[in-house]
């Protein structure tokens, strides 16, 4: 499939003897918002963070936007790519994780600016003019000078996401971005996200907010065990199900 | 009165001596801890990042370093070295001595310092498409540097303190020198208070210089 931006097959992933993934097989095209739903220990974080190699992984291939993530066949076997090809490769897609992970040493805009200056090689002033652009589309911008230390969780994660999308990456990962949040906080990031994908970028979500999922999403898939149990439109999925582990989950999370 | 005239008197007539040793004291704490400083950190870099053939290597080089008392550094630096033909003078003894003492706390320091960083600070760095070397530069080195200030300085004024054990091999820094004072006047007590109020005031000055640095670097929260 050409129109593929990101193409996962056989992905297999052990952490010591335990195998986590076992044989994930997915796919997803451009614009596409796909969110990752299953209980914890399925899978669904690990999933996402071998996409951009914050994982190793020991079989199957990713590809993403036409280039092999990671690992390269040679004729003795496969191999682990260079650092530094690993490194311009992280930067195909962009990353919020759970904890925000913001650099506490830097303000709102430097956050931003890192990797415009360091790994898109800009001057500073342009790179601060991109940093201020997105700082405002989360709705930051009279917060650009203030310190991590100095914002609420949810102006943070804000941060955070514009510090990922500021590089203009192919995919955006989510990873649990609200689970760390007081729940009156949670609203104001999920707002952006659904922002972005209005905007027509293409996301992989891993999330436990499953009204959020169940408006947001083109598609979501039931991780279950290591493999994807079912995957399809959130509307069809989440009224009837096909499988009972699907229903039980629905059941036992807090959609409704 | 007339005792404290005396005394003042004493000081006025020592008073290059006095110098001379106060110099030759901030002469080598400050070469110690510089050099101290460099060699600690790239242990501490070598035990944080380095493989386990090199981390085990400088391991053994802490501990044992950490595990021997600094008179015992001291005289071996200028005794054993000169016997294998490597020869030093007594301040450079000294220094040798002292600032290998100095790198493996300061390795210690900069190892913890490294190593309380959150993983996820790495991670961030990592997904935004930084290299490593991109990562240490501009992530987990300056956060490093601000979590180990307090114990560098603590370091520093115990290199300062520890400088005295070089009058042991006749190097002639303020102990050596007050004893020298005292033994040509007899007023041990009053000039033991003086070079006492010598380290004090040195050691207070890198204290104050500490937290200076540590208010000017500080994060806003």
């Amino acid at each position: 499939m050409s129109d593929c931006l990101l193409e996962i097959s056989g992905l297999r992933k052990f952490f010591g003897p335990v195998e986590v993934l076992k044989g994930v097989d997915f796919s997803m095209r451009e614009g596409e918002v796909v969110s990752i739903i299953g209980s914890s220990g399925s899978g669904k974080t690990t999933m996402l963070r071998c996409i951009n190699m914050l994982e190793e992984f020991q079989g199957g291939t990713i590809r993403l936007d036409g280039e092999t993530i990671g690992y390269e066949e040679t004729a003795s076997g496969r191999k682990r790519k260079s650092e530094t090809e690993i490194a311009r490769q992280r930067a195909l897609t962009g990353m919020a994780f759970q904890q925000f992970n913001l650099f506490p040493h830097m303000s709102a805009v430097e956050n931003v600016m890192l990797g415009l200056v360091k790994v898109k090689k800009m001057g500073r002033e342009e790179a601060r003019e991109i940093a201020l652009k997105w700082l405002e589309r989360v709705g930051l911008a009279e917060r650009a000078g203030h310190y991590p230390g100095q914002l609420s969780g949810g102006q943070q994660q804000r941060v955070a996401i514009a510090r990922a999308i500021a590089m203009n990456p192919k995919l955006m990962l989510f990873d649990e971005v609200t689970s760390a949040l007081d729940p009156e906080l949670v609203g104001e990031v999920l707002q952006v996200i659904k922002d972005l994908a209005a905007d027509g970028m293409s996301m992989l979500l891993v999330t436990h907010e499953m009204r959020f999922a169940y408006e947001v999403s083109s598609r979501v898939i039931f991780m279950n065990q290591g493999v994807i149990g079912e995957q399809g439109d959130p509307k069809v999925m989440f009224n009837a199900p096909q499988s009972e582990r699907l229903a039980e989950f629905l059941k036992t999370s807090s959609f409704v | 009165m007339s005792d404290l005239l005396h005394f003042l008197d004493q000081i006025w007539l020592a008073r290059y001596v006095i110098l001379k040793g106060l110099g030759l004291t901030v002469s080598i704490s400050a070469l110690a801890i510089a050099a101290g400083s460099v060699l600690g950190i790239l242990v501490g870099l070598s035990l944080t990042y380095g493989n386990i053939l090199l981390r085990s290597v400088v391991r053994i080089y802490t501990d044992f370093v950490r595990g021997t008392p600094v008179l015992v550094l001291v005289l071996a630096s200028f005794y054993i070295l000169s016997a294998v033909g490597i020869d030093l003078n007594a301040f450079q003894a000294g220094v040798l001595a002292l600032a290998v003492f100095c790198s493996s706390h300061v390795g210690e320091i900069v190892r913890g310092a490294l190593q309380a960083i959150p993983k996820g600070q790495t991670e961030a760095a990592k997904a935004i498409g930084l290299t490593f070397r991109q990562t240490f530069v501009s992530v987990l080195w300056p956060q490093a540097l601000r979590q180990m200030l307090p114990t560098w300085v603590n370091t520093a004024a115990e290199m300062v303190k520890a400088s005295t054990l070089l009058s042991v091999i006749g190097v002639a820094e303020l102990l050596l020198r007050t004893q020298e004072i005292i033994s040509r006047n007899f007023m041990s007590l009053q000039f033991y208070f003086l070079a006492g109020l010598l380290y004090f005031v040195i050691n207070y000055g890198i204290e104050r210089f500490g937290k200076y640095v540590e208010r000017k670097t500080a994060v806003p929260s």
